[in-house]
């Protein structure tokens, strides 16, 4: 399949008369969004744990009550830099109003474990980014693979494939600070041949790619949007890691 | 998984990227890219030489030829030493396209123009980008968006115009979005207006202002103000005029562009007929001093 299918992105969803599918949008948003927005709070706005943490329930209340993504032009500016605006301006009149009131009424239930985005925080390998507005976006990046991750171990646990996770687990996602094994090492390990190994990971990551697509889709609003993005997440910026197997 | 590294996450976004080819192209590295697409540097198994591939980052949603195929017809058409020829093209199993394409080794011009590098030697290398881009127009193609970084200087003074993918050959344009890159983009394609050569000259003229540095002669600042002007019709209306100017610059020719003074074209013809000159006052003086010595 050359791209994903068309899906209606979670912004037309959170505009729809079904109730149950104006739900399963915003967990859809939120999922995405949390995290990038709760550390954004933490480094750009300086904001202790426990303050960042109510100020992130509240934007998504807030951003709920106020329509604000229900106003979201496409041809105006991508989803991410529309929300992440946003969230700068909410951000100034909470720290103006000094507000930290909860707000109840129509929340959205979607668990928000803040104990360990602070536990991901001590384990950046860098400081504070110089720029933290880059911030945003690659911890909306890292929402998007963690969430492409388990779909592609769900995919691989539903059709048998779990052999192709394992090759895919062991040298794209190794980190050990130890360098990735080669292709030759892991077929060893695994005792597969290396050609085996050359083919696996092909084929997952042809699946892995394709679930991010699908993600992306998701989660951006306009055929424009959706292919900005993908290029952003694809361009060659993000292809220094590379591939060391030869 | 919860958590997932900085390393991981660059290793992540590189293998969702890295293009499936086929078994006659091996991938060695990556050379850069933009946001059209990302070129690699590969090894053609069954010509045994190494070559660049350029693989769009993501196929087009609309099932139109998107931007990199336009691209490599365009290379295609475009049989000239000064614009990278292209080897074959292709679809990649997840619906990307790719073409592949001679490997340029050597520097982009603005790591060139970062190096003490002799005036002779910076107007000889965009004498070759005007050959270039003078041969595109006259296929009817326009780049829209020259400037340094797309611009390779080899090692043997060969000169390559790079990254044709916006380029205006007549045919309708896949999207409508203003292309180009601030300081090298004309008043009107700013406006998203129809361009035509002269957009490219007006680049050309930004690419010599900074090729020249902070002190050009006025002459050659001229030169690129002329062609740079936000007016097209006061531009150098072909890259061939451009050229001839810039041609009797080095020459040390009056410019089209520049009215000179008195005093400042003395000083040209004296430095073009420099030796000429200073041999007949050798021999004026050496005449006068011996006629003199022998008291007439």
């Amino acid at each position: 399949m050359p791209f994903p299918a068309t899906r209606l992105s979670v912004v037309e969803r959170t505009r729809s008369g079904d109730e149950e599918t104006r739900r399963l949008a915003w967990a859809t948003i939120i999922e995405a969004y949390w995290k990038p927005v709760y550390k954004y709070l933490r480094l750009k706005w300086s904001l202790d744990p426990d303050a960042a943490a109510d100020l992130t329930q509240e934007f998504f209340t807030t951003t709920l009550e106020k329509e604000i993504v229900e106003r979201f032009d496409p041809t105006r500016a991508r989803f991410r830099t529309y929300l992440r605006i946003c969230l700068d301006g909410f951000a100034s009149n909470a720290r103006k109003a000094e507000r930290r009131q909860k707000r109840g009424g129509d929340v959205v239930q979607v668990p928000l474990d803040f104990r360990t985005a602070e536990g991901e925080m001590a384990r950046h390998e860098g400081s504070v980014p110089a720029d933290v507005d880059d911030l945003f976006y690659r911890e909306w990046v890292r929402a998007l693979l963690a969430r492409g991750v388990a779909d592609l171990r769900l995919w691989a646990e539903q059709s048998g494939r779990l052999s192709m996770f394992e090759v895919f687990a062991r040298y794209d996602l190794a980190d050990d600070g130890e360098g990735r094994p080669t292709y030759a090492a892991l077929a060893r390990d695994l005792g597969l041949t290396t050609a085996t190994v050359t083919n696996h990971l092909a084929a997952i990551r042809r699946q892995f790619r394709q679930l991010l697509l699908e993600q992306l889709r998701e989660l951006t609003a306009s055929d424009q949007e959706f292919e900005s993005e993908a290029a952003r997440l694809f361009g060659s910026r993000a292809l220094d890691a590379g591939d060391d197997r030869r | 998984m919860s958590w997932i590294s900085d390393r991981a996450i660059d290793q992540l976004r590189a293998a969702a990227a890295w293009p499936e080819l086929d078994d006659r192209y091996v991938i060695t590295g990556v050379a850069g890219g933009g946001g059209m697409g990302t070129v690699y540097i590969a090894h053609d198994q069954v010509l045994d030489r190494d070559v660049a591939v350029k693989v769009s980052n993501v196929a087009d949603q609309r099932g139109r030829p998107d931007r990199l195929t336009r691209e490599a017809h365009i290379l295609s058409r475009l049989d000239h030493p000064g614009i990278v020829p292209v080897h074959d093209a292709g679809l990649l199993p997840d619906g990307r396209r790719f073409y592949v394409m001679k490997l340029v080794r050597g520097r982009r011009l603005d790591q060139v123009m970062s190096q003490p590098v002799p005036e002779a030697i910076r107007l000889d290398l965009f004498s070759r980008v005007l050959e270039a881009v003078a041969f595109a127009h006259a296929h009817g193609v326009v780049h829209r968006d020259l400037k340094p970084e797309n611009i390779m200087a080899g090692g043997f003074g060969e000169v390559f115009v790079m990254d044709w993918g916006v380029a205006q050959d007549g045919l309708p344009d896949p999207d409508s979005a203003i292309v180009g890159t601030p300081g090298f983009m004309p008043p009107e394609q700013e406006d998203a207006a129809p361009v035509d050569a002269r957009a490219d000259i007006f680049a050309l003229g930004a690419v010599l202002a900074q090729l020249m540095g902070d002190h050009p002669s006025r002459a050659l600042a001229a030169i690129a103000a002329k062609a740079r002007h936000h007016d097209p019709q006061r531009r150098y209306q072909t890259v061939e005029q451009l050229a001839a100017d810039v041609s009797r610059f080095r020459h040390r020719e009056p410019v089209t562009a520049y009215r000179e003074t008195w005093t400042e074209r003395t000083v040209r013809v004296y430095r073009r007929y420099e030796l000429p000159i200073l041999l007949v006052l050798a021999y004026v003086i050496m005449r006068f001093v011996l006629l003199a010595a022998l008291g007439v």
